[in-house]
């Protein structure tokens, strides 16, 4: 399968790569890892007139950790993640989607800010970052911003980015000592989109949970925040009863439907089993990080 | 032809230097050559298979830097002054890889169609987890698929050749 014909782009410099896409006016692409673009270049249900290559532009390619928090660049891969000791513990829902994400070669190359920039709604980055309250910085003609993920995901690969934007980096806030998440997927097989999954997270204070992030993948036109589910969890007790209500409330918001891969009322049921087992594991992993304390 | 289609063309096509196996390539590329028909086509080696096209089996996967990618997802033009390892890079002055070794004395293949994919995935797994498991092994080809062997022979050859690597070491 050949692609459409396209003008092909590798600057060395965001502020090049802006320019470029400017010229464009909204017919060009950016080229991270191509794990999504490619594929669907192929298929010619993206047919750019121009490919913007970011990949040789330095200093995309990092973690950085400091007091606020994780910032992922552009740049990084699947398996970075996967193998950043880093997104362990507080961050743990990111530690735990890395290795659920397609498969390990397609992990080479995928990046982190490429799948939240594709806006898949099957998309796993979706969920485990909304679980985290991340926020997605850009750069275009007009400088930077910095956009809640919660509002920068609008709908099946659609986003909040302009024409001649690019993501630079997503930001994860840190949500401090005593906080613990998991990312449960259901999928066929390796490689295969999920049926449904769902990234959880805790941070507790003094044996309540201070603040719960749940959200969820494959059952909505995009990855939906349970905030319903949240708001339920926050204050309360870590309790099996409190922990049940939310995971009800969580498969309640989900919005599924039948498909090849499981009926509407199959995928409801699973992100309410998912979400209950999740956030038992968050909470005892938050529970374990306040014991090393 | 007006100039603005010259100009249109010029950047649809692009000299590129990809060293394949050890040797400098110089090509010029359409930009939307994709690297296995780079490959295939343009240098001719066809070992490099195309199963899928879709990014779901592993036939076609090389070693680009030492990293297994799937050469069906990426551009030729993406590759330009980067390393690629196919299958024709892995015997060295007529002696099998021990990987090649290994893949043969363990009935490994049975079709040989995911062959060359499955081999260049286990020789980056196996350049840096020397002893893996099982496991670990299973982990390091899930992106490859093989309709014939029920891959418990794939797994035997890649522990076999990780043998004889630590042996050769």
């Amino acid at each position: 399968m050949y692609p459409a014909s396209f003008e092909y782009h590798a600057p060395s410099s965001l502020e090049e790569a802006v320019e470029i896409l400017e010229r464009y006016g909204g017919e060009a692409k950016v080229l991270a890892g191509g794990q999504s673009l490619v594929p669907a270049m192929k298929l010619r249900i993206a047919a750019p007139r121009g490919l913007v290559d970011i990949n040789r532009i330095a200093g995309l390619d990092r973690i950085e950790q400091d007091d606020g928090g994780l910032r992922i660049g552009a740049l990084v891969r699947h398996k970075t993640c996967e193998r950043a000791a880093v997104l362990r513990g507080r961050y743990g829902v990111l530690a735990a989607a890395a290795p659920q994400i397609s498969d390990p070669t397609v992990r080479n190359l995928g990046t982190v800010c490429g799948s939240i920039a594709h806006a898949d709604p099957q998309g796993d980055w979706g969920a485990a970052l909304l679980a985290l309250g991340a926020e997605v910085r850009v750069v275009g003609p007009s400088g930077e911003r910095t956009i809640p993920l919660d509002g920068f995901l609008l709908g099946p690969f659609a986003t909040a980015l302009e024409p001649a934007e690019i993501v630079t980096s997503v930001q994860v806030p840190d949500p401090g000592p005593r906080s613990g998440g998991t990312y449960l997927k259901l999928e066929r097989r390796v490689g295969d989109f999920a049926t449904a999954a769902v990234a959880a997270h805790v941070s507790l204070d003094d044996g309540h949970i201070r603040s719960a992030g749940i959200a969820l993948t494959g059952v909505g036109p995009r990855n939906l925040r349970a905030a319903r589910a949240e708001e339920a969890l926050a204050g309360a007790e870590p309790t099996r009863e409190a922990i049940a209500e939310a995971a009800r409330l969580a498969a309640e918001d989900a919005e599924p439907w039948d498909d090849h891969r499981g009926t509407a009322e199959y995928k409801r049921n699973v992100v309410r089993v998912f979400a209950e087992r999740g956030l038992q594991a968050a909470v005892a992993a938050a529970r374990s990080g306040e014991e090393e304390r | 032809m007006t100039a603005t289609q010259t100009l249109e063309q010029a950047l649809q096509t692009r000299p590129v230097t990809v060293t394949v196996n050890g040797q400098p390539r110089s090509e010029t590329v359409e930009t939307r050559l994709l690297l296995v028909h780079f490959l295939r086509q343009t240098l001719g080696l066809t070992g490099t298979h195309i199963g899928c096209d879709t990014t779901s089996c592993g036939a076609c996967t090389v070693l680009l830097d030492g990293t297994p990618v799937k050469s069906c997802t990426v551009f030729a033009v993406q590759a330009d002054g980067r390393e690629v390892t196919t299958v024709e890079g892995l015997a060295q002055g007529g002696e099998l890889h021990p990987i090649q070794q290994a893949f043969h004395e363990e009935h490994a293949l049975q079709c040989g169609f995911c062959t060359p994919g499955m081999m260049l995935a286990s020789v980056a797994l196996l350049a840096e987890n020397a002893d893996p498991t099982d496991e670990e092994v299973r982990w390091a080809i899930s992106g490859n698929v093989c309709r014939c062997t029920g891959y418990q022979n794939i797994v035997k050859a890649v522990h076999s050749a990780a043998a004889k690597l630590r042996e050769a070491s």
